[in-house]
């Protein structure tokens, strides 16, 4: 392939049109693909524009609430911000520690019949530890860990 | 002394001056025996619990098991920093050992530039994240390192893999901006330099990431080992670039061309790398928000402007030299090969660079918190890696310049039928799914056309020369340790991608809360809870399930799932228990248990073909391997074509189309190209 005068042109040129195009598409396909982090208000101020849309809802369990049939494998509980409440149906053990009052974030979509249908329920993540109280063994949060899992 | 470097270095570069320069290695020498030291004086703080030292007061712990306190070592933000020095400091002493009789100016402007990059980050350790900083009162005991990083022993082996990847990645770069201040661009010099460290930083990476996968595998219990989340995709980022220019850099060797792009491609693996360090560093992946709380992240940004500007204006100065000599001959070559290569690659990058720092954007700009999805990188990173896996195989096929109608024929036809058999195969067997047919398909094709590259070497040297087999395949990967190294590594990466489609596709998995005793059968496989159990250690309390594998009513293994609660974490980590074997893992997760010990939820995975990621990630670090092998005799490589013709049996030429193709690659390989 020779590249002559105007090829040294045409080159360049092609180049840009594949690349911005890919852009586009790419950013079209990012678009279409965000996961939206919203609090339970924030999900339920939007309005219908969030049914079957992917999004992570974050807030507290509402401590008395959670419905967990070990059998079945079916999980319910309310999900709340301090500001509005939104029903989470789950299908699947819940973590080991989750009881009221922790915070979760739950990824899934909002259904018309107003319950949020979760894939994904992950206790948020704290990094922040704090040493061992003089006296405290491993075993000794273990028990009050599973004695308050029970909510 | 980093400064110092720089600056005899520059200086001794300008004047040519021989004691200068001598002077400047010198002084790379001792910052890489200071560092090292600074690292020892860690390490024995750690081990002996100082705890009056602030690092080790964050991440030690009397009841960690040494082997994760010596882990912890690069487990936090100040000692990872420190890490990352020390192998600078490791490289760069290296680098100017093995070339400390080059003559030029080319490898000090490169310790210069190395040690530039040390006074960065010898600024963050002393500033903004000191990791020696003393603590009063001293406390009797620290909280241990993050529960995820003391969990299992590749913690201890990732880490320092993708620091030497990493930080790997700066060498290039340190040649690349020697070559353009020193101006020895035409001179090969640089480019053959900067390809053997390449090769060496992508092993690493290669095999960090592999490694990576593989604890996000054994550790986080979720069955998976790739999520496309941001400090993963911060790994994969560099090491795509850094694929590119492995294979563009072969254009610039043989032809001549690209060699802007290849300087582009340079710079942008080290700072992406940079910035890989700063997304999983700077506390910014949580949100902007939480950036503003670290200064570090500031001297990142400042850092990687200052790169970027700087590299720029090098690369405008010296863009009149970096003008291509070569041409494409024919569309059909090799090089096009390379070109369609390259453009991938960059789209690849481009793509999961967007997916990536597109949350930040949209933060900063909307003040929405958003993530993107995985639907996001797989839809678009699918089809870019197919093709990638079937140019692979196109590649090794074609010849340099110009193709014949008979060479085609002869080399595409073996790969061609692998292509429509595994095809056909796996439409016969039941895959529905055209995306992995057709992976498994292409997957045939590379490694039919690749298989069959080093198969005609060797035969080719069995004929001629009368060697054994093994003999004949060492020495011909011997012959030219770049061309076979890669196609070694082009079979890792394959067999990798079949791992991970047939792991995606096929896996299946149950979730069932079991009483013990109780059972449970998922694709054949029984799974019989036997007991739970609980048991205290010193640094945790562990809750196990003893579990049996049952196959035609036969007991074929036993897996005990864990969950682990440590003192300093609200949530248990999880252990799952994995049986891995060839055609097909068993993955159990203990998902919750009755505290009496009377039931427990199991989450069990049959992923098939899991293993295969983890041997061909061992292949491709292998193929690495040999192809950045120093040579065991330069004068071999530097002698003259004609030197050859002492070979006592010249090549007996056979006819027809398969001995053109045979000749032309025995030709190659005496001639030590690609």
């Amino acid at each position: 392939m020779r590249v002559g005068g105007s090829r040294r042109i045409l080159l360049p040129l092609a180049l840009v049109i594949l690349v911005g195009g890919f852009a586009y598409l790419s950013y079209g396909g990012v678009g279409d693909n965000l996961v939206y982090f919203l609090t339970p208000a924030e999900l339920l101020a939007k309005g219908p524009s969030v049914y079957d849309r992917p999004v992570r809802l974050g807030g507290v369990v509402v401590p008395n609430s959670v419905e967990w049939n070990a059998d079945a494998l079916d999980l319910r509980f309310g999900l709340t911000d301090g500001l509005k409440t939104v029903m989470v149906h789950a299908h699947g053990a819940p973590p080991q520690m989750f009881r009221g009052n922790i915070g979760v974030v739950v990824e899934g979509k909002y259904d018309q019949s107003g319950v949020f249908e979760s894939h994904n329920l992950m206790v948020k993540h704290s990094n922040e530890y704090h040493p061992p109280k003089p006296g405290e063994k491993p075993s000794d949060v273990y028990k009050t860990l599973v004695r308050d899992g029970g909510s | 002394m980093c400064v110092l470097a720089i600056l005899l270095g520059v200086w001794g570069a300008r004047r040519g001056h021989e004691g200068v320069i001598r002077g400047a290695y010198s002084a790379v020498y001792a910052n890489a025996a200071l560092m090292s030291l600074a690292v020892a004086a860690m390490l024995t703080a750690l081990l002996t619990h100082d705890f009056s030292v602030k690092y080790v007061e964050q991440v030690g712990s009397r009841s960690t098991p040494t082997m994760y306190t010596i882990a912890s070592l690069w487990g936090a933000l100040e000692g990872s920093i420190l890490f990352w020095g020390w192998v600078l400091s490791l490289y760069a002493a290296a680098v100017i050992f093995s070339n400390r009789h080059r003559a030029g100016a080319l490898v000090p402007y490169a310790a210069s530039t190395l040690m530039a990059i040390a006074v960065f980050f010898g600024v963050l350790l002393v500033g903004a994240a000191s990791p020696f900083g003393l603590v009063s009162p001293v406390p009797a005991d620290g909280p241990g390192p993050n529960p995820l990083l003391q969990n299992h022993p590749l913690m201890a082996v990732h880490p320092p893999l993708l620091y030497l990847g990493y930080v790997g990645m700066s060498v290039p770069f340190a040649f690349a901006v020697g070559a353009m201040l020193s101006g020895e661009l035409e001179d090969d010099a640089w480019i053959v330099l900067t390809r053997r460290w390449t090769m060496v930083a992508w092993g690493f990476l290669s095999a960090a990431i592999i490694a990576g996968m593989w604890w996000s595998y054994e550790v986080l219990g979720w069955g998976g080992y790739w999520a496309w989340d941001p400090v993963e995709n911060a790994s994969f980022m560099p090491w795509l670039t850094a694929t590119a220019f492995l294979h563009s850099v072969m254009l610039q060797q043989r032809r001549g061309m690209l060699k802007l792009w290849n300087m582009c491609l340079v710079v942008s693996t080290f700072v992406l790398t940079i910035l890989g360090t700063f997304l999983t560093r700077s506390g910014i992946l949580s949100s902007v928000h939480a950036f503003t709380q670290g200064a570090i992240g500031y001297y990142f940004l400042a850092f990687i402007a200052a790169v970027l500007l700087f590299s720029l204006v090098l690369i405008a100065g010296q863009c009149g030299r970096l003008r291509a000599e070569g041409n494409l001959d024919a569309v059909i070559s090799r090089e096009s090969v390379f070109l369609l290569n390259n453009l991938l690659f960059a789209a690849f990058t481009f793509t999961v660079v967007l997916g990536t720092l597109f949350p930040l954007v949209a933060e900063a700009l909307r003040g929405v918190k958003v993530s993107v999805g995985a639907p996001f990188f797989n839809s678009m990173t699918l089809p870019m890696g197919m093709a990638l896996i079937f140019l692979a195989g196109v590649g090794p096929a074609l010849p340099w310049k110009r193709a014949s109608r008979e060479e085609l024929r002869a080399q595409f036809v073996p790969p061609a039928i692998a292509f429509a058999a595994v095809l056909a195969l796996s439409i016969a067997l039941g895959v529905r799914d055209p995306y992995t047919a057709l992976t498994f398909a292409f997957a045939a094709f590379a490694l039919a056309a690749n298989v069959r590259e080093i198969w005609s070497g060797m035969r080719v040297r069995i004929r001629a020369r009368g060697e054994p087999a093994p003999l004949a395949l060492a020495r011909l990967i011997g012959s030219n340790r770049h061309r076979y190294g890669g196609y070694v590594a082009h079979i890792g990466i394959i067999v990798v991608v079949v791992g991970i489609a047939a792991s995606t596709t096929f896996r299946s998995e149950a979730e069932e809360t079991l009483r013990p005793g109780g059972s449970m059968t998922i694709r054949g496989v029984s799974v019989r809870l036997d007991r739970v159990w609980g048991q205290e250690q010193s640094q945790r309390f562990v809750v196990g399930a003893d579990v049996s594998l049952l196959e035609h009513g036969r007991v074929v293994g036993t897996l005990t799932p864990r969950q682990n609660f440590y003192p300093t974490s609200e949530q248990p980590v999880p252990t799952p228990s994995v049986r891995s074997r060839a055609d097909a893992d068993v993955y159990i997760n203990l998902m919750a248990f009755d505290e009496r010990g009377e039931s427990a939820t199991l989450r069990v995975l049959i992923e098939p073909l899991v293993s295969w990621i983890w041997l061909g990630g061992a292949i491709v670090v292998f193929g690495a391997g040999i192809a950045a092998w120093p040579r065991r005799s330069r004068l071999r490589a530097q002698a003259p074509v004609g030197a050859i013709a002492r070979d006592p049996t010249p090549p007996r030429v056979p006819v027809g189309a398969s001995a053109v193709v045979a000749h032309r690659a025995q030709a190659a390989d005496l001639t030590g190209a690609d």
